[in-house]
């Protein structure tokens, strides 16, 4: 391959990987936008999406899409709950409590998810077969193709929520000024819980796709995701949800580039220097806003 | 039965009290008026009406219903709207967006278009930047914008707090002559302010409140023209 075809090739799967990386920087952006926390738990929320979505397809049968939407429900379902039991008895508490907790939250599913349905790897079942296509000397094939379009609806989606429904309005008042929102009538605990089910089912969306495109889940498997997600949600800026988006495909971009032209065993470290890079230069991200504020 | 009746209450914040005992009550129709320095528990009392404290001893009743502890969002569908102080409109959004924020509680989308409309003509420079950034508006269009939001919830006692805080005079004058207007269109209002001179001529009564207590209450006419009144906080 000479170096034109590599690139755009490399492109290709970077845009897939960045797009997973996307979905689950979105769930971070808003839970961060909303309680200011950093939920660590985000990427075993994946995780478990992964998991949900392997048992639909392996017990209950069903195809990818039916799979795909019953691990968004019982996902977005388990967000709720986490945020309920272990992040709102620490809705005053110091920072720190809550961040500990969600380090203790994310060892608790990994380990809970151990226990159930064991440390082994499984090998997720190839529900989604399609040919690809090919243009020229470059090749998207099927997974890929379900990825970009799962993705692009589930972007699409979020913004329509956010920007033009009722409840999306609420969560915008309430993550720019919760006491002000409640003092609109909004029942803050409700719209957090939404946000949390909202950032869970989209993080199920990317653990099934991700089984589907790598084949292989295992309790571990959200760890790595859930640090790179993070970071894409900074290097966008996090709390802004078209950060989210445009972190998590540049990212997965200079991943699939450095692995390309590089080494692969590089790519875990090109992820990190961009984090150190963002934070040095512009550590409000892309599309942050300083925190500066107009008295 | 008055239409809000606070009784006796404490408001702590942690260890500090900042609220020692504060009765009031505000009377349907009227504009009432809570005065005081800078520190003295104006804002915390208005915050405790609206649920974002909780008084720890005391009742607060308002149409009857006994209305502390209850959460925030209940308070507003009862029928209690406030302007809290600095406007904190949501300056990331529209105007338009901060008004359908105001109306979060109802669902008449009749009833609330009517009311945008009677929004728009109370405050016209609101319609013209309608699709704006609200934090892009002046500090008197932000004032506005936030008294507006307030009224989209139908609100049966409007509470203000510091509505002429930041503004310039002849814009002082003008929120006040709203305020008036809005009072005489059938909302009670409370109104907190630090512009003593202002407040007293709008109202017809008048609470002081010094460091978490009442101090003085009356007529308003009768304590502007007080002596210790216009020594404390009229400027001689």
């Amino acid at each position: 391959m000479d170096f034109a075809t590599l690139f755009v090739q490399q492109l290709i799967n970077g845009v897939s990987l960045g797009s997973i990386y996307a979905l689950i920087a979105l769930g971070y952006t808003m839970i961060y936008g909303i309680i200011k926390l950093i939920n660590f738990a985000h990427g075993d929320i994946y995780m478990v999406g992964a998991y949900v979505g392997f048992f639909a397809i392996t017990m209950m049968r069903t195809s990818v899409f039916p799979a795909l939407i019953i691990s968004m429900i019982i996902t977005g379902i388990l967000g709720i709950l986490v945020e309920r039991f272990a992040y709102k008895p620490l809705r005053h508490a110091p920072r720190l409590s809550v961040l500990i907790t969600a380090i203790g939250m994310s060892f608790f599913l990994e380990y809970g998810m151990m226990y159930f349905v064991s440390p082994t790897p499984r090998t997720f079942p190839a529900a989604f077969e399609s040919s690809g296509i090919s243009l020229g000397s470059f090749v998207v094939n099927g997974q890929q193709l379900l990825i970009f379009a799962i993705t692009i609806i589930l972007m699409a989606l979020l913004t329509y929520i956010v920007q033009k429904t009722k409840i999306g309005k609420a969560m915008r008042a309430v993550s720019f000024d919760t006491e002000t929102a409640q003092l609109m009538g909004i029942d803050a605990n409700r719209v957090i819980s939404v946000t949390f089910a909202l950032g869970s089912a989209l993080a199920a969306a990317a653990g099934v796709l991700v089984g589907i495109y790598y084949n292989s889940i295992d309790p571990l498997m959200g760890m790595m995701p859930g640090i790179k997600a993070f970071v894409a949600a900074v290097l966008g800026g996090i709390g802004s949800l078209p950060g989210a988006m445009t972190g998590g495909i540049i990212l997965g971009v200079i991943e699939a580039l450095v692995s390309g032209f590089i080494s692969s065993t590089f790519r875990d470290a090109a992820a990190f220097a961009i984090l150190i890079l963002v934070l040095l230069f512009k550590p409000s991200g892309l599309f942050g806003t300083d925190t500066q504020e107009k008295v | 039965m008055a239409m809000l009746e606070i009784n006796d209450i404490h408001v702590y914040y942690g260890a500090i009290h900042a609220i020692k005992g504060i009765s009031l009550t505000v009377e349907e129709g009227e504009i009432v008026t809570l005065i005081g320095a800078n520190g003295a528990g104006k804002s915390t009392t208005l915050r405790t009406i609206s649920g974002l404290l909780t008084p720890k001893e005391g009742s607060i009743k308002f149409l009857g219903e006994d209305i502390a502890g209850k959460p925030a969002q209940d308070i507003v569908k009862l029928g209690i709207s406030q302007v809290p102080e600095g406007r904190r409109i949501f300056a990331n959004m529209t105007v338009m967006e901060n008004l359908e924020l105001g109306a979060y509680t109802r669902t008449d989308s009749d009833g609330i278009e009517s009311d945008f409309q009677m929004v728009f003509e109370r405050f016209p420079r609101l319609l013209e930047r309608r699709d704006q950034a609200a934090g892009t508006l002046s500090g008197g269009e932000q004032q506005m914008l936030a008294m507006g939001r307030a009224l989209m919830s139908r609100p049966k006692l409007l509470l203000l707090d510091e509505p002429s805080m930041g503004l310039a005079p002849l814009l002082i004058r003008e929120i006040f002559n709203i305020i008036e207007d809005i009072n005489k269109s059938g909302t009670t209002v409370l109104l907190v302010e630090q512009n003593a001179n202002m407040a007293l001529r709008t109202a017809s009564r008048a609470y002081v409140l010094e460091t978490g207590r009442i101090t003085i209450s009356g007529d308003a006419k009768e304590l502007a023209a007080s002596e210790e009144i216009r020594k404390a906080y009229l400027g001689g």
